[in-house]
């Protein structure tokens, strides 16, 4: 895994793409290290960064590198809150600001695991350099499976190719949660390991699963965070058998069972 | 070059104690931390006595131009830190202008809730040779007078009185703003033998959780009322958002004192840290702007 460039830096928006209510940013990175699937960047407008409603953001947002190649890296969005409201609107052209790629990536699954990814909407975002990583390693994905709450969100899951699908409201895939999914596959063997990205009763009911079927998996978490690289103390989720993680820097991939529970972020 | 307290400072900013995790940054930034490290010399995040997991979260809350936060002091204890942490820390290096590399010395900010507590974080100080001065957070109650140790001009005397017998090294105050005169706070402790003071801390904030809608059923839950956002209540604000506060704080101070002042609050540019230097600070400290960007002193201390 490579350092972190010390210092922000400029990136320029060179495509927005939108799928559903997702917003693909890509962005112009030359020197951007290549992350670790599971690394995420703190990202912030150059411009009117502050200027939404109640006078923010302020500090910048974490978000999992979606993809990273050809001198590019991909980031996915949903407009959820003053910060990536500012960060959809940027277009070709437009800049901002990038510090990362931070925190601790995936761990590529050992020597007769499959590898079965589990996403929960805009939770696909690291699966998707993931699978291309296992792809490159000649490991390949064994599964992907992907949770939305509707058609137009499930557009997402063109970024990854051969995905099964659920939703929520029954109108792409199996009615329910992706979870459901993931328990057939385990159904099938044990001999796996688990990736997860998604909201937080998502990825505990991975975790729940693979504790009780003995199952390794690795979590991809989100908290609220002001610095991203350790610094604050702000993005701490309890740890099993005391204390806390920091999610920038202990995480934001951890081992299922660091956790006694995934619990919901600090978000605002 | 910079003279504070008889240390020799590359340039005149350093960090605000709590706001740069230096073994978080090496794991993240690796050599080129050292290499460009941002700040002439390192305050370190406060330490006690006894280890502190620090608040449950959440912990940050956004505002305008700002930031909430809770944290709560987490750290491994005195112990710990003398053991592990301070030989990690005791030798870094910044750039003057010149661009020769001189040592960023080690200061380090101790917390107690008693005298004595506050005694042998003092007296483990003084004894490390690393550690080159002494910054005191005296924001905190005294658990035998219920005071607020820093809001008090004559319990904060006393208390720097009795630290000062402790050790002949530099001993920082870091006065809050939650009080009713901070400048005969500084008074006190100046009288008390402070070598230098610092400020401003956070300033005492509330944020509250989203309204959630009354449910029906509502009738005897909590549901509809207004909950703390914060795990811990109330946290600090910090941020641009508290700038103008703290020119005014550091301002009266530096007026009434005869010792060196550090100011600190919402500093983002050369032009905010020129500020405070015009109102009688000797140096100034980055904050909340080194989680926007870690470079962010190296930056400000190129525009002085």
């Amino acid at each position: 895994m490579s350092d972190a460039p010390f210092a922000r830096r400029l990136l320029t928006i060179t495509a927005s793409e939108r799928y559903g209510p997702y917003i693909v940013q890509r962005a112009s990175d030359p020197d951007g290290p290549a992350p670790a699937p599971g690394q995420f960047t703190m990202l912030a407008a150059t411009e009117r960064w502050g200027g939404g409603d109640d006078g923010r953001p302020f500090v910048a947002r974490a978000f999992s590198v979606m993809r990273h190649r050809d001198g590019e890296a991909h980031y996915v969005l949903e407009d959820v809150g003053p910060g990536t409201r500012r960060l959809c609107e940027l277009g070709a052209g437009d800049q901002m600001w990038a510090l990362g790629p931070l925190g601790r990536g995936f761990v590529g699954p050992e020597e007769g695991r499959r590898a079965l990814l589990v996403g929960g909407g805009i939770g696909i975002a690291p699966l998707v350099i993931l699978a291309d990583e296992l792809v490159r390693a000649g490991t390949h994905a064994s599964a992907v499976m992907l949770g939305f709450r509707d058609r137009a969100r499930a557009r997402a899951a063109e970024l990854i190719d051969g995905a099964l699908l659920a939703s929520d409201d029954g109108s792409v895939g199996h009615h329910g949660p992706c979870t459901d999914l993931l328990a057939a596959e385990l159904e099938r063997g044990r001999d796996a390991v688990v990736y997860a990205c998604g909201p937080a009763p998502m990825l505990e009911a991975v975790r729940a699963m693979c504790a009780a079927g003995r199952v390794p998996c690795q979590l991809a978490l989100e908290a609220g965070m002001a610095c991203g690289f350790g610094a604050c103390f702000g993005c701490v989720v309890p740890r099993r058998g005391g204390g806390y993680l920091r999610v920038c820097v202990d995480g934001p991939v951890v081992a299922g069972e660091e956790l006694e529970r995934v619990t919901e972020p600090g978000a605002q | 070059m910079v003279s504070f307290c008889g240390l020799e400072l590359a340039h005149p900013v350093i960090n605000g104690s709590g706001t740069f995790d230096v073994h978080a940054a090496r794991r993240t930034f690796g050599d080129a931390l050292d290499e460009r490290f941002p700040f002439a010399a390192l305050v370190s995040k406060t330490i006690t006595l006894e280890p502190r997991e620090g608040n449950p979260p959440p912990r940050l809350w956004e505002t305008a131009q700002g930031l909430i936060n809770s944290i709560g002091l987490p750290n491994r204890g005195l112990e710990a830190y003398m053991r592990d942490e301070v030989p990690l820390l005791a030798n870094l290096t910044a750039a003057a202008r010149s661009g020769e590399r001189v040592p960023a010395p080690l200061i380090t900010n101790v917390m107690g809730a008693s005298a004595p507590e506050l005694e042998r974080l003092v007296e483990a100080c003084d004894a490390r040779p690393e550690i080159a001065a002494i910054e005191l957070n005296v924001s905190c109650p005294n658990v035998k007078s219920g005071l607020d140790i820093g809001a008090d001009p004559a319990e904060l005397e006393a208390v720097v009185r009795a630290m000062r017998a402790r050790t002949g090294k530099p001993l920082i105050v870091k006065l809050t703003p939650n009080c009713a005169d901070v400048a005969a706070c500084a008074a006190g402790a100046q009288a008390g033998g402070a070598d230098a003071l610092s400020l401003i801390n956070t300033l005492r904030a509330l944020a509250l959780a989203p309204a959630r809608p009354a449910r029906p059923d509502a009738v005897r839950s909590k549901i509809g009322q207004r909950a703390p956002w914060l795990g811990a209540r109330t946290g600090g604000l910090s941020g641009p958002v508290v700038r103008a506060v703290a020119l005014a704080q550091v301002a009266a101070v530096a007026e009434r004192v005869e010792i060196p002042v550090v100011g600190m609050g919402g500093v983002q540019t050369g032009a905010h840290a020129r500020d405070l230097l015009d109102v009688g600070a000797t140096l100034v400290a980055i904050g909340t702007e080194n989680f926007r960007d870690p470079a962010a002193a190296a930056t400000i201390a190129r525009a002085l």
